[in-house]
């Protein structure tokens, strides 16, 4: 019973804040702040409902000694990893990509990096 | 030498983590997966040996720092990722940002305490970097909300991103 209320809390977070990331992708004007909106809401609440798997997944395996509950936790948990590192590596690659071929931050107060490669 | 065990007992390791529950050897494995997984490791190690340990840092196999890589992601970065994505959902609701690029001066000395600054940075809502200056191993960290007098500064220090805890100092006791 508290395990089910956990399992539905742990998806309804998951589910808020990848609704949260696909706003802000229609609401942000360029390309930086939707990568904002985008990949750091969508992690959070990827982390969130894989966390609802392995939760479900720990208790059903402690309940049946199934092996293959084991394996759904285990994999919930790479895919976490996983996910972690790519989304950080992906996010650095398509900012740095634009910034090269020139997109301008909109609305944006100052620029380092502009002033570096121009000096 | 060393660079092939070290990479052959990584990729063992994830292939077991990935098949674990296959069967009942040591619980958790069938003799089939454990031999295709030897198999695996000796491949993988003698392919991938000169990419995967190409940074030469012997700190990283000392297994006191994978405990305390794993306390940081699961303690100090979580909660400030939390908090982050608080506040970034917040702007989404209400579009009040205010965007910009900043020079952030990392204080890392090898690439790998880079790599993982740069990395919780960019998964730290709010914060995202996008280029490197390679001499010095600064971050160049586009902000979604640049506070006021922040904009005029030449440089900030990296653990100015960070709210709560003292992450940089933290990644250096992890990575240097």
């Amino acid at each position: 019973m508290i395990l089910n209320i956990l399992i539905w809390t742990a998806i309804g977070i998951g589910l808020f804040f990848n609704t949260l990331g696909v706003v802000g992708i229609l609401r942000f004007p360029d390309v930086y702040t939707r990568l904002h909106a985008d990949t750091k809401a969508t992690t959070f609440g990827s982390i969130f409902t894989s966390l609802a798997v392995i939760l479900y997944a720990a208790a059903h395996y402690f309940k049946t000694q199934d092996g293959q509950y084991a394996t759904l936790a285990l994999h919930a948990i790479i895919a976490v990893v996983v996910l972690a590192i790519t989304n950080a590596t992906a996010a650095h690659a398509i900012a740095r990509a634009a910034h090269r071929r020139g997109h301008k931050p909109v609305q944006a107060v100052c620029d380092r990096l502009e002033e570096h490669n121009q000096p | 030498m060393l660079s092939f065990v070290v990479t052959a007992l990584f990729s063992g390791a994830v292939y077991l983590l990935l098949t674990a529950g296959s069967g009942s050897i040591l619980r958790f494995w069938s003799s089939q997966e454990l031999l295709i997984a030897a198999i695996v490791a000796v491949v993988v190690g003698f392919a991938a040996r000169g990419y995967f340990t190409r940074a030469r840092q012997s700190a990283v196999l000392n297994p006191v720092r994978w405990l305390r890589a794993i306390g940081y992601a699961l303690g100090p970065f979580f909660l400030e990722m939390a908090k982050a994505n608080i506040d970034v959902a917040c702007r989404v609701i209400t579009g009040r940002i205010r965007p910009g690029i900043v020079r952030v001066k990392s204080g890392m000395k090898t690439d790998f305490g880079t790599l993982m600054l740069a990395n919780s940075i960019t998964l730290t809502p709010g914060t995202l970097t996008v280029g490197i200056d390679e001499e010095t191993n600064d971050l160049y960290v586009h902000m979604i909300n640049v506070s006021a007098g922040i904009e005029s500064r030449e440089s900030l220090e990296a653990s100015e991103l960070f709210g709560l805890f003292d992450c940089p100092a933290r990644i250096r006791r992890i990575a240097e």
